[in-house]
């Protein structure tokens, strides 16, 4: 039998539904007005006022927001509350090396946890559940945001973050995890090790919750028959709060948009134009209840289908496709959002050209990015070590600026592929 | 007192160094020494000619990365111990030297030569009473 957290929200009629998103919507926006000043100006460069917005029906009059607004307003503009009132921040890549901070308020928090708790609950776990948590703790929302839910929900959470797989198979067997929260690929990889090391029989696990990354059908299907568990997608961007902001039921076909809290819209990513559900675009979302950052008609750059169509679990909430792809060139490699325009900013930092190519590949479930980069007579040297150091450096800027390693690769000046003049800049050879 | 080095980015590829070398046999430049530092990747091609500047020039035009530094050219007697005696009066001076190779020529007949570089200068070679040689001794042009 489904079993749900609030059910009385997730499965409420339609119209109700509505109705609840009208009345946050145009509280929301008089609250942006008087709170964030960036928003208002571009409100006002538009053209429009509170009063303009009288529901729901009203938000196509409202300004976008980009990632280009979230850069600009760095560090603190988007901000809708006195620091005094956050109770955290995290943090996720930007276009140019500067980094997107996300404040939340204690009850941001609290309807953060509330959203992820009601995708444990759709995955069919309860407090009876011990949960491993193996998204990276920290800025990252992977971590703390699975753990928020899971911890609210009353289960018993082991918050090992990422990596160290010995370790991580250590406790899931002496403690008995039966959920397994990490990205599609780290299950992948986890279900290789337990099958290749014979130690199946003793894991308990019975759900996965994966995200932060695209996955196929396919991967899910090989995830749930390794790991003889359930597979559950979920969604979530930090500009939003984190993981949580949809989920999957037992449908498993699409996953609800907490709408109480985001309403959704797809739009043409060249226009702007609103399009009717079911056709294919970028997915935009206005937080409705965030009050430490409060985006609305945020671009997520994912593209995707949202579906009204009747759920068999009962929910009304709206369900989004899986994203199809980006209307930007941002890259998620295991799991981190890479903008190349991140690389490139490093690349002319330490005195290369602006000349070289991306290659993210998955090797053995795990993504891998390499960066040919060219030879500049800046930074060569008749000597060995000084060429070895150098790029030495430029890996360990390059970590700094990504948070995850790449591989680079010196190649001689001309050798990067160009089509038409242009340099083809990523080659995702992944096959997802 | 200097002898010039031309240093090379070299790509780990099939044909690169045979590139590179038709390319200078192509401007008639005559190549008197070479050795290549590499890793996996890629390796620093270093070599010795009659017309450095011109090396440079020819190589550039074929956008290869490449650049003039100035080297120590030692002569060593082409005997047994030759090398090992060298070697030896560098050790008590304790000139760090970061890398080396020798080079064979007919310039200077019943000799060997080699080739330092070092962050010491080249008087500290003739100093030590060891015979530091000039471009033109080697045929090369100034």
């Amino acid at each position: 039998m489904e079993k749900y957290y609030q059910k009385e929200t997730e499965c409420a009629p339609r119209g109700k539904l509505r109705e609840l998103q009208s009345e946050r919507l145009v509280s929301q926006v008089r609250y942006v007005w008087e709170h964030v000043p960036y928003y208002r100006e571009k409100m006002e460069q538009a053209g429009v006022s509170p009063a303009d917005i009288r529901g729901i029906e009203d938000i196509g009059k409202l300004p976008f927001l980009s990632k280009d607004d979230l850069r600009k307003s760095y560090p603190d503009g988007l901000r809708g509350v006195p620091a005094k009132d956050c109770v955290r921040i995290h943090s996720t890549s930007g276009t140019t090396g500067k980094r997107v901070v996300a404040y939340y308020t204690r009850e941001d928090i609290d309807l953060w946890d509330d959203c992820v708790a009601r995708a444990l609950v759709a995955a069919d776990i309860s407090e009876e559940d011990i949960v491993q948590v193996c998204y990276g703790y920290g800025l990252f929302t992977g971590g703390l945001g699975l753990h928020g839910g899971a911890e609210k929900l009353g289960c018993m959470v082991l918050p090992m973050s990422s990596g160290n797989t010995e370790r991580q198979l250590q406790f899931m067997q002496d403690l008995g995890s039966t959920v397994l929260c990490c990205t599609p690929s780290y299950a992948a990889y986890l279900a290789e090790v337990i099958n290749a090391t014979g130690v199946r029989n003793s894991i308990r696990l019975r759900r996965g919750i994966f995200g932060a990354e695209a996955w196929s059908e396919d991967m899910r299907h090989s995830i749930e028959r390794d790991l003889g568990i359930k597979a559950m997608d979920i969604y979530g961007l930090t500009e939003l709060s984190g993981p949580g902001v949809a989920y999957e039921c037992s449908a498993q076909s699409g996953m609800h948009i907490n709408e109480d809290h985001f309403y959704a819209e797809t739009i043409d990513p060249d226009t702007g134009e609103i399009l009717p559900n079911g056709s294919k675009g970028e997915l935009v979302i206005t937080s409705l209840t965030k009050k430490g950052f409060p985006l609305l008609r945020y671009r997520t750059r994912d593209i995707c289908i949202l579906s009204e169509e009747k759920c068999s679990c009962g929910r009304t909430f709206i369900k989004m496709s899986r994203p199809m792809g980006r209307s930007d060139d941002m890259l998620i490699v295991k799991g981190v959002n890479v903008f190349p325009s991140q690389i490139e900013t490093v690349l002319i930092q330490q005195g290369y050209s602006s000349n070289y190519q991306i290659v993210v590949d998955r090797v053995s479930n795990s993504d891998t990015l390499d960066v040919m980069v060219e030879m500049t007579q800046e930074n060569f040297s008749d000597s060995l070590g000084k060429i070895t150091a150098n790029e030495k450096s430029l890996v360990s800027e390059l970590k700094t600026m990504l948070g995850i390693h790449a591989n680079v690769h010196l190649v001689a000046p001309g050798t990067i592929t160009r089509s038409e003049g242009k340099a083809v800049r990523v080659i995702d050879k992944r096959k997802i | 007192m200097e002898v010039k080095q031309i240093s090379v980015f070299l790509e780990n590829k099939a044909g690169k160094l045979a590139h590179i070398c038709r390319i200078i046999a192509d401007a008639g430049i005559d190549l008197k020494a070479l050795n290549i530092a590499e890793t996996s990747d890629y390796g620093v091609l270093r070599i010795i000619t009659d017309r450095p500047e011109k090396t440079v020039r020819v190589l550039s035009a074929e956008n290869l990365v490449c650049r003039l530094t100035d080297v120590v050219a030692v002569k060593v007697p082409d005997v047994p111990g030759g090398l090992a005696d060298v070697l030896d009066v560098i050790a008590k001076k304790e000139i760090s030297i970061e890398y080396m190779y020798s080079m064979l020529t007919s310039s200077v007949s019943g000799n060997a030569v080699l080739v330092f570089q070092t962050t010491e200068v080249p008087e500290v070679f003739a100093k030590a009473g060891l015979s530091v040689l000039k471009g033109s001794d080697l045929g090369i042009e100034e």
